[in-house]
């Protein structure tokens, strides 16, 4: 695998048995030997070690130190309320383009007198060049010499409160620096897979054995890319480039409630970020298409780039699905789609399957209900 | 037991043959989640996919081994594809075939032929 690059885990992985395939540019653990079924049940019954080194951490100050500045400098980029994020806290965001297509999705953290940025791997060098073109009155800094793990799952808050006892008073969507030995840890209450959890940045050098010590507990497993999808699919969670692209607005994908009233017709910071014409709009006349959930009848997967028809027989394709699989922990299969917006939850649809017309139902998103401690 | 290059094993029992995926087949696959078998009484040809099986990361094909008559099918891994990890070599068989030239057969690997195959 010529020209990947490996995150600071990589021997870790290897010694773990992990399956590696290319992912991003790295070369990432797919799955272990539990595999991929056990290792999402596991994550949903106990915890779950995610690597998740890939991902874009960024810095960005302003040039004046007050990160009131930084806020409302991000906010030329994304169609979200940065600057009513409290210190402490994190948000989801995305920036958009001028045609009101998503560029990345990313969570943005006030800390204090700076924001913190973590981004999609794949989109972390353009999202870089994005802000600093974008941004010139801040300073930028891709962090290079950390790893980002993720530990979810219902036990994660007890096993991690071995290492780091006061996690314990975080709740959803918290941010916090916490010490661990001589290493400072950059925490959030978050994740990627609808449950209780936290993503935890940790210097390069400490990475390794900071994992090893959660992965001594009986709780903690490892969980490869494999059951994060599978997870993250359950929670109803978009992945950057299926089920968001530069295509899709936020108000298709279903992420209106990713864009907060200061920043919609009325609001305090009306517009003002790249393709707000064609967003506000949506959000005013509603689009004409939108990602929804699906749950197909019986056992058979329909998976990405499935196409959708209203009826059992004829007719053109109404849409296709962009993300799909089976559902560990709603033993079921489970779908999103971009479909007409008139197709109101609960009617029946028809994906294609090896040429036979399959029935699903559009159903409410999550597929499983979230933990979040909030 | 004799196999095929993809994957399958055929165990001879009484004039039909058993027929499932290997236990290296069924772990490259994955985990199991969905199987489609055919309906017994179908007539076969070298080659033809037959079944369907997704696991959580793909679907693929089950061809028929030989040409024939499907006898019988496991409805057992319909219900419960898991089983197809856990016993492919027993109780997850897929189907059963009544083989239109039994000498056929003779053709396909033995086991130290497919363990070189695999590798």
């Amino acid at each position: 695998m010529a020209d990947l690059k490996r995150t600071v885990l990589y021997d870790l992985h290897l010694e773990l048995g992990a399956k590696m395939v290319p992912f991003a540019g790295y070369e990432m653990p797919v799955q272990y030997p539990m595999g991929v079924l056990k290792e999402h049940l596991h994550t949903r019954a106990q915890a779950g070690l995610f690597d998740v080194s890939h991902m874009g951490q960024i810095l960005l100050t302003a040039r004046s130190g007050r990160v009131e500045e930084a806020a409302l400098a991000l906010e030329r980029l994304v169609p979200v309320d940065v600057a009513g994020l409290a210190e402490g806290r994190q948000r989801y965001a995305l920036f958009t383009n001028d045609a009101g297509g998503i560029l990345d999705d990313l969570m943005v953290a006030n800390r204090g007198d700076h924001l913190f940025l973590v981004v999609n791997a794949a989109c972390k060098e353009a999202d870089f060049a994005h802000l600093t073109a974008g941004l010139p009155d801040c300073d930028l800094g891709m962090v290079t010499d950390r790893a980002l793990l993720a530990l979810q799952g219902p036990a994660a808050e007890a096993a991690l409160a071995r290492l780091v006892p006061d996690v314990v008073d975080m709740r959803f969507m918290d941010v916090a620096i916490r010490q661990w030995d001589t290493a400072e840890l950059w925490i959030s209450r978050s994740g990627y897979t609808g449950e209780d959890g936290f993503e935890i940045s940790v210097p390069n050098a400490f990475a390794e054995a900071f994992a090893r010590k959660l992965l001594a507990m009986e709780e903690v497993a490892p969980i490869g890319l494999g059951a994060r999808d599978s997870l993250r699919l359950e929670a109803g969670m978009c992945l950057y480039g299926h089920d968001i692209d530069e295509g899709t607005t936020p108000v298709e994908g279903n992420l209106t409630w990713a864009i907060q009233k200061a920043r919609r017709a009325g609001g305090a910071r009306a517009g003002g970020f790249p393709g707000a014409a064609r967003i506000l709009k949506e959000l005013a006349d509603g689009p004409a298409r939108r990602r929804v959930g699906l749950r197909p009848e019986g056992r058979a997967p329909m998976r990405e780039g499935t196409e959708i028809f209203a009826g059992p027989e004829g007719g053109a394709p109404i849409g296709a699905v962009t993300s799909g699989g089976f559902g560990p922990s709603i033993e079921a299969p489970m779908a999103m789609a971009y479909l007409p917006a008139d197709l109101a939850e609960g009617a029946t649809v028809y994906g294609e399957v090896r040429g036979k017309r399959l029935p699903a139902t559009i159903a409410p998103m999550p597929f499983q209900p979230t933990t979040y401690k909030r | 037991m004799k196999y095929t290059e993809d994957h399958e094993w055929l165990k001879t029992e009484g004039d039909v043959v058993v027929v499932g995926i290997t236990a290296h087949a069924s772990e490259q696959l994955g985990d199991v989640v969905f199987v489609e078998l055919p309906e017994p009484g179908k007539a076969v040809s070298t080659g033809d996919e037959i079944c369907v099986i997704e696991s959580v990361k793909a679907a693929s094909d089950i061809r028929a081994p030989l040409d024939g008559e499907i006898v019988a099918v496991n409805d057992a891994i319909v219900d419960n594809p898991g089983l197809v990890n856990e016993d492919p070599t027993g109780t997850a068989w897929f189907f059963k075939m009544k083989v239109a030239d039994m000498s056929k057969l003779d053709g396909l690997m033995d086991e130290a032929a497919y363990n070189d195959l695999i590798g």
